[in-house]
């Protein structure tokens, strides 16, 4: 018996008997993703705004509240790479501030609408009694016409939070919130979809005939599998909530005056469009470069992340 | 026949059957409109009955989308069944739940047809293989890792590929996987559900004679689905031979081959073309007129009598009784003698 199971032993090609170092997945789809011009590109891009935001305080040490009223509204120069505001604050100072703060509310509300999103697609997809309930509730959601709701949900608490957890956070936490309660439904679709794909594959039946407990094979088997398509909307909900978050401030019912951000920054120059238009383009070039290369990143990730298209 | 096939016979005829099937169906309901109501039921099982004894083999033929799959992942309690009754082992599994049922898994497994489909391609061979042993806690650290090799050495793979990914595998190579995680519990019965129909011919031969080497070894006892009839002749002790959610015949496989007594079957068996040209070009086939009704709405009377060569008024109203016409030998036929 033993000679006979030796002799089956499949030959192995030489190139691949050489080399015993095994290659994981995530090796492959980081080649794939680094052969994506424009994915890296969009990398290139984002971790320069990124350092920019983080570490541009520190070297242009401008504070970006300081008033300087004999230099107000100038264009650029050595001193003021972006020029000044109607009240002689720094701009660069300020897009540089305002970018953390944006960023930040991008990031975080990302998190919180894909978390959402994942969580409300895998129950519907896995489970069939919670898929009629939490799927009209995903419509239920996608009905709702988003900017009202979102001015009233604003008016409505913001205030007391304010009162709670002081300006900045309150309304952090307040528009964090809001931009993800009301962008998690098209995650939450999409995993939905592929889950339901998934469940009637043969590795999930292998993995409930072995007497896999639903909670393991949620995140040993179903997770990893709809991982691709969370990761896109997960680039594409930063850019989607840098944006919103842009349009709150815009309306004006985002952050306090004296706290920049990008958003706020274009609320803000609009009425000076005539006399200083710089101060509507950085701020918006900052958005839309940001946009663009989290949206690179995004669709580079996604042609990386489906073996289908990898090594092509 | 030789001492030791007599031997081999006299103890499956005496021996308590492993696994019994009675009566068992599996209708799936359809649904349809605004309103999802549900307007009727795919009778994929509808009624079967049989017996598996201990190490031997019984071969499921029929064509394609007659139940066979759904058979198999009912018995493995992968669906609900409508009603009926299997029982494993003198214990009836088919309204076991939960913890229960978690706990005979380990005594059934399932090779599957796609070796693509059937391993998840973000997990490593290892711990694909010890999935299984990590789910009932049997054992742990280096006991697991040599159980894996173990196992990989079992199927004829080699034990250095561990840490490799299923996609870096040919499809030979991935079936022998899907092989030893169903052996990795130690389980006395196996489906294998079509586990050659996606490979390559030359593949075929070998991954069925690695099934008939680790039955010997482990004294395994097969439920062999397939459409290949020379394949299940070639593995099977006895074959059932399903069309349109029932078993036609079920008898041992040269009773089958020799002298089938359902005209089902010997349109089957006709199909299988003979290797000598003369006797192929001279040879009479038996074709069936038409196609297979849907399983949504099957015909009144026998299933087959639609597409039967023989069928006669008595068939178009009624269901032929499934009897044992010889010892051992079950047809449902009006015509079978």
């Amino acid at each position: 018996m033993t000679e006979s199971v030796q002799s089956q032993t499949l030959p192995i090609e030489p190139e691949t008997a050489v080399e015993f170092k095994h290659r994981s997945p995530w090796l492959d789809v980081w080649h794939q993703f680094r052969s994506h011009k424009g994915a890296m590109a969009g990398v290139s891009v984002f971790t320069l705004i990124v350092l920019a935001v983080l570490l541009g305080p520190y070297i242009h040490d401008i504070d970006p509240q300081y008033l300087d009223y004999k230099s107000k509204n100038q264009g650029m120069s050595a001193v003021h790479p972006m020029g000044t505001d109607n009240l002689g604050r720094d701009m660069f100072a300020q897009v540089l501030a305002g970018g953390r703060t944006s960023l930040a509310v991008g990031v975080t509300a990302m998190a919180l609408s894909l978390t959402l999103g994942t969580l409300v697609g895998v129950m519907a997809g896995f489970f069939t009694r919670l898929d009629g309930v939490l799927m009209r509730l995903t419509d239920l959601f996608l009905a709702l016409p988003i900017l009202p709701l979102l001015l009233v949900i604003i008016m409505l608490f913001r205030d007391a939070l304010r009162s709670v957890f002081g300006p900045e956070i309150g309304i952090f936490m307040l528009i964090v919130f809001v931009i993800g309660i009301t962008s998690w439904m098209q995650t939450a679709r999409i995993v939905r979809g592929e889950v339901l794909a998934l469940k009637e594959r043969e590795l999930v039946l292998a993995a409930r005939s072995i007497g896999t407990r639903p909670h393991r094979l949620i995140f040993r088997h179903i997770f990893p599998n709809v991982l691709s398509p969370i990761m896109v909307s997960a680039t594409l909900g930063v850019a989607a909530a840098i944006i919103t978050e842009s349009a709150l401030s815009f309306l004006g019912l985002g952050f306090p005056s004296d706290f920049p951000t990008w958003g706020r920054l274009l609320f803000d120059g609009v009425p000076f469009l005539n006399i200083n238009p710089a101060r509507v383009i950085w701020p918006g070039l900052a958005i839309s470069l940001t946009v663009l290369s989290v949206n690179y990143i995004g669709d580079g990730l996604r042609d990386a992340m489906d073996p289908r298209i990898r090594g092509r | 026949m030789t001492a030791e096939m007599i031997m081999a016979s006299d103890r499956q005829a005496t021996s308590e059957p492993l696994l019994q099937v009675r009566d068992l169906k599996m209708h799936f309901p359809i649904h349809a409109g605004i309103l999802r109501r549900q307007i009727g039921t795919i009778k994929a099982v509808d009624g079967i009955s049989f017996d598996i004894r201990p190490g031997e083999t019984l071969g499921l033929v029929g064509e394609s989308g007659c139940g066979k799959s759904t058979t198999g992942r009912v018995i493995l309690r992968l669906y609900n069944a409508t009603s009926g009754h299997v029982i494993l082992d003198g214990q009836d599994i088919t309204d076991l739940h939960g913890e229960e049922l978690r706990r005979i898994r380990p005594r059934m497994q399932m090779v599957f047809q796609d070796p693509h489909a059937s391993l998840n391609p973000r997990m490593t061979v290892g711990s694909i293989i010890s999935e299984p042993i990590d789910e009932h806690g049997i054992l742990k650290g280096s006991d697991k890792t040599d159980r894996v090799e173990e196992l990989l050495n079992a199927v004829g793979l080699d034990p250095k590929y561990t840490n490799r990914y299923p996609h870096e595998f040919s499809g030979g190579q991935r079936q022998r996987i899907g092989i030893a995680r169903a052996l990795a519990l130690n389980p006395a019965f196996i489906v294998c559900d079509e586990p050659i129909a996606a490979l390559d011919v030359s593949i075929q031969a070998q991954v069925v004679n690695l099934l008939e080497d680790l039955q010997e070894q482990f004294g395994l006892t097969y439920l062999f689905i397939s459409h290949d009839l020379s394949m299940i002749r070639h593995i099977a002790d006895r074959v059932a031979v399903m069309y349109l959610g029932k078993i036609v015949e079920l008898a041992s496989r040269d009773d089958v081959y020799g002298a089938p007594k359902h005209p089902y079957t010997q349109a089957l068996l006709s199909a299988v073309p003979v290797p000598n040209p003369l006797v192929e070009a001279e040879r009479e086939h038996i074709v069936l007129e038409g196609d297979l009704p849907s399983p949504a709405n099957p015909p009144e009377g026998c299933n087959f009598c639609t597409r039967c060569p023989i069928a006669t008024d008595i068939c178009r109203k009624e269901d032929p009784v499934w009897r044992e016409i010889e010892p051992g030998r079950h047809v449902a036929c009006h015509y079978a003698v």
